[in-house]
């Protein structure tokens, strides 16, 4: 880090340090809501979720093989399967968010052009394998699944559109040329890959499994034996582990779960202090007057969505941290819709990104993309918020 | 030799540049090593997943974090 940085924290630490009142119930009150949020976490979140899924996440950046999806991006893939595959590959392609630029510019310039490349610039940040998992976790399933599925519809849309009112002065620009990737053969078959990365899921999904009414058996069973069955598959995963991979595979699998976990977790420590102090615990107030996120975004208007969306649009989330964010506001009395409608149009575009967007597509076309986030994203969230409020 | 690490400075990218560099070290091998932090730069490369390992112009690895052992087989090959 460059000294001026670092003389810039130090600035700005002694000038919280000197004028914030410490003094004042209000403050102080924020002060301890901002721990209270933190261990919240830290005993709810961390250890069954969070962890499991970083370790889900490392195993998908060592054992995917990425050249299986990325050559239905390349110039001469069908359209069709550009679209499908852009909108739903951010699951094992961006697991970490700078990942996804640099494939969003490799998509346009050399790739399937601008259309798969929004759709997947759009989808991707929102339906990275940690984004889904904590979202519905802390939010609750159902916001989590609308995330993934509005996600993955209005990426196609996206796409399309902007392929529609640009596709013409593009292929003049583009240079057709293959991707090349580099050749990766597989250790171990598909199938024994694919019942890993299951039975991992399926560990997370069980450990977590909620408390539901007596009347319903099957669900009700299923909570009180969740310890027994998650003991039961993680002996699967152990003998797996043992049997099909070698000590290297699985040195390189803990390495990269690592290196996930020293990139994210600070910035969602960071986040989860930040939306505590400011926004409070469900429940509870920050700093904030819950009367004003009522007053903004609260209920499901069309001004309530659309400050959502724009907001979002505009707002720098680190990855995750969109979620204890969106935690507060829900506490403090936001709308299921435009809660949605943030987080649709949040991770996909920041004021930083939108700068590298431009820098590779134009500022027509940027101007046109944001345009379209922020439109779907407050349609999507009035619709969802109308059903399920 | 010329290697160029591509990837908009990530720590998966820091981590193949440190393994890069401690390859060379161990081989006892000079190469020009530098990183590619621009986005666009990092296209013309014909390289879509970061980070990505270029020794020599050949596209090496990308979208993964290669093994110490990998990155010193390629060096070799490329000597």
């Amino acid at each position: 880090m460059k000294d001026k940085w670092i003389f810039l924290i130090f600035l700005l630490a002694f000038l919280a340090a000197y004028f914030i009142p410490f003094h004042q119930a209000t403050v102080q009150n924020a002060i301890s809501e901002a721990f209270l949020l933190l261990q919240e976490y830290a005993r709810e979140h961390v250890l069954l979720c969070l962890i499991p899924a970083f370790f889900i996440a490392g195993a998908i950046s060592v054992f995917v093989s990425k050249a299986s999806v990325i050559k239905y991006f390349g110039a001469k893939a069908k359209k069709i399967l550009s679209y499908s595959v852009a909108s739903v590959s951010g699951t094992i392609l961006a697991v970490c968010s700078c990942t996804v630029l640099p494939l969003f510019a490799g998509i346009y310039t050399r790739g399937a052009g601008i259309g798969p490349a929004t759709a997947f610039l759009y989808s991707g940040p929102a339906i990275n394998v940690l984004a889904i998992i904590l979202t519905a976790k802390v939010l609750g399933y159902k916001l989590g699944l609308a995330r993934a599925v509005g996600a993955i519809i209005f990426a196609v849309v996206i796409g399309l559109i902007m392929h529609l009112l640009f596709s013409k002065e593009e292929e003049k620009n583009r240079e057709k040329s293959e991707l090349v990737e580099s050749e990766e053969k597989d250790e171990r078959p598909m199938w024994k890959t694919g019942l890993y990365f299951a039975v991992m899921v399926a560990i997370l999904v069980f450990i977590n499994w909620g408390k539901s009414s007596p009347e319903l058996k099957v669900w009700y069973f299923i909570y009180q034996a969740k310890w027994y069955i998650g003991a039961a598959l993680l002996a699967v995963l152990a003998w797996m582990i043992i049997k099909w991979f070698k000590k290297e595979e699985l040195k390189e699998w803990t390495f990269s779960t690592w290196v996930f976990t020293k990139q994210i977790f600070p910035l969602l420590f960071a986040g989860v202090l930040v939306a505590g102090f400011f926004l409070g615990r469900p429940g509870y107030e920050g700093i904030i007057p819950s009367e004003w996120i009522v007053r903004l975004v609260g209920g499901n208007s069309l001004g309530a969505n659309l400050f959502a969306s724009v907001a979002g649009a505009l707002m720098y989330f680190a990855t995750l941290t969109e979620v204890p964010i969106l935690q507060g506001l829900l506490g403090a009395g936001m709308g299921q819709g435009p809660a949605l409608a943030l987080l649709l149009a949040g991770p996909a575009l920041s004021l930083p990104n939108m700068l590298v967007i431009r820098s590779v597509i134009g500022t027509k076309k940027t101007l046109a993309f944001i345009a379209l986030v922020v439109i779907m994203a407050t349609i999507t969230g009035m619709i969802y918020g109308h059903f399920f409020a | 030799m010329e290697i160029r690490v591509l990837g908009p400075g990530c720590p998966r990218c820091q981590e193949v540049k440190k393994r890069t560099i401690n390859a060379l070290a161990e081989l006892n091998v000079g190469a020009d090593v530098q990183n590619v932090k621009d986005i666009k730069k990092i296209s013309e490369y014909k390289v879509i997943a970061t980070p990505a390992l270029v020794i020599n112009g050949k596209v090496k690895a990308s979208g993964r974090i290669p093994s110490p052992k990998d990155i010193k087989k390629w060096i070799q090959e490329e000597m």
